[in-house]
């Protein structure tokens, strides 16, 4: 058996290609470990950061501190990291209106009236939020998305689930540059957006994108069809996790739900 | 003698709406011929390459594949007999690594292990892109994506293999590649193209299709040098070309 592989070699970056922009390539242990554990590895460390009280800042604190060592064993450049928490902002800016416009007893912070409960509401949304696009972003940053689905499998999520996924993983980028054409070619016969009104052109051309879709799911269909598709993904080989991966992971899970509890035992 | 590869006789087809598409084909394909498929826009050469996979069923007349003949409990056997190369590999390159859209095939004949990634290598090497074996297909320029595609054909070890337009979109270097990757291929492949130099360089043989009957069926260098046919069948050599 040969088995091709060629990790160093450039990937051509084609137009669109922001779906595997998420990671970052590397050999680092986090990258090695079975995708599979690093799902429930993830999940399980969020759950943990979301039930923990607003009121135990240390512990909020363990929680990034670990984060942060991940990163710094996935060898993960905080700018890489910083980049990717852009998706943040809008909650951001919920967060911020919570102190202005919450209801309650109110506090004069430089000079402005902010509510008490509204900034405690503010700093638990920021710090969970926080906490779990990083948790996601080295998820993401550390395993390909080919992997991720089949951790996704491994952990036996139904196939229908983990096909729907990487069909839209895999077509994404062509129905990305689809719109995109469509957009040139609207702008090369004069199309340009003045005010709203210009955006009715847009709305069109989605009308006309949802009808090219469901036909390339046809032809997709037709295709797979062709090479003996009965109704169901060919199961792929399940890789097991080794016993010290799941170690490692499960552990880690352990130890911030410890966190957790320390923290509601004090309340 | 053994029995054609393909062997269509008397196959009519009419949509929905009663649109004939197809109206009494007769077409028989010999094992290792290599046969062009010609017809302007709206012939019904898509129709009649759909039917040769069981994905349209017979509404007259019989199809068969090496001496099996289409029917519901067929279709399965059909079409890993009949492997079609579609128009658009993007269509066709669904999975989400180069490697595992070529096993999708196999996979489904119940393939694994050891014989699986053999047959997978093997129609890799084949069209010579072992080396993007675990390429995104999003990553792959027009020609390589065109290849997998046929990889993914061969993988199920198919009696002949069809191409829908294989030379849209390639580049000029691409188109005489995949020429010299079909010429080397050892399976019976039929070529349906505007490109008529292509059939001309590739195939011997050419069935003409107009309005859903074959209105021509013979040499292509002899056809290709009748301008009245081609022209009552809205086809035609590049301008300045002429054969004699």
């Amino acid at each position: 058996m040969r088995v091709v592989r060629r990790p160093n070699r450039p990937v051509v970056e084609v137009a669109g290609g922001h779906v595997h922009a998420l990671y970052r390539h590397g050999h680092s242990v986090v990258h090695r470990i079975a995708p599979q554990v690093k799902i429930v590895a993830a999940f399980g460390f969020v759950l943990a950061v979301v039930i923990t009280p607003r009121e135990a800042f240390w512990a909020f604190g363990l929680y990034l501190a670990a984060l942060m060592v991940l990163m710094a064993i996935a060898r993960l450049p905080l700018r890489f990291v910083l980049r990717r928490m852009v998706v943040e902002i809008p909650f951001l800016i919920v967060a911020i209106m919570l102190p202005l416009f919450g209801s309650g007893e109110r506090i004069d912070v430089a000079g402005l009236s902010l509510s008490e409960q509204g900034l405690w509401d503010m700093w638990n949304l920021l710090a969970k939020a926080t906490l779990g696009l990083l948790t996601a972003i080295v998820l993401g940053a550390t395993t390909q998305v080919p992997d991720l689905i089949k951790g996704l499998d491994a952990l036996h999520v139904p196939a229908v689930v983990t096909a729907i996924i990487s069909f839209m993983v895999r077509y994404i980028d062509v129905i990305l540059g689809e719109f995109s054409r469509m957009q040139v070619a609207m702008a090369s016969r004069g199309h340009e957006v003045r005010s709203v009104m210009g955006w009715r052109p847009y709305a069109k051309t989605f009308g006309a994108m949802f009808v090219r879709t469901y036909e390339r799911g046809e032809r997709v269909y037709l295709a797979m069809a062709s090479r003996g598709y009965s109704g169901t993904m060919p199961a792929s080989l399940r890789v097991p996790a080794p016993g010290s991966q799941w170690v490692i992971g499960l552990g880690l899970i352990a130890a911030a739900w410890l966190v957790a509890y320390v923290a509601w035992a004090q309340q | 003698m053994t029995a054609p590869v393909i062997a269509v006789d008397g196959l009519g087809f009419a949509y929905p709406d009663g649109t004939a598409a197809l109206d009494g084909i007769d077409l028989h394909v010999h094992r290792g011929e290599r046969i062009a498929l010609l017809g302007p826009n709206g012939a019904g050469k898509t129709t009649l390459v759909l039917h040769l996979n069981g994905i349209h069923m017979p509404q007259q007349g019989t199809i068969g594949v090496s001496g099996l003949r289409l029917d519901g409990d067929s279709v399965m056997e059909i079409r890993r007999r009949v492997g079609i190369v579609f128009q658009d590999p993007d269509d066709q390159l669904f999975m989400t690594t180069v490697r595992e859209d070529v096993e999708f095939g196999p996979r489904n004949l119940g393939l694994t292990g050891d014989e699986l990634s053999r047959r997978v290598d093997s129609a890799l090497a084949a069209v010579e892109v072992d080396d993007l074996a675990d390429r995104p297909p999003s990553h792959l320029s027009f020609g390589q994506k065109r290849r997998v595609a046929i990889a993914g054909v061969l993988a199920m070890d198919p009696e002949i293999i069809i191409l829908d337009e294989p030379t849209s979109n390639l580049d000029p270097a691409s188109r005489r590649e995949l020429s010299a990757t079909l010429q080397g291929l050892d399976v019976t492949q039929m070529i349906v193209t505007h490109d008529l130099l292509y059939a001309l360089e590739l195939c011997e043989r050419t069935v003409i299709l107009d309005r859903g009957a074959i209105v021509a069926d013979g040499p292509t260098r002899e056809l290709l040098a009748d301008n009245d046919l081609l022209e009552r069948h809205r086809l035609a050599l590049p301008a300045g070309v002429r054969l004699e």
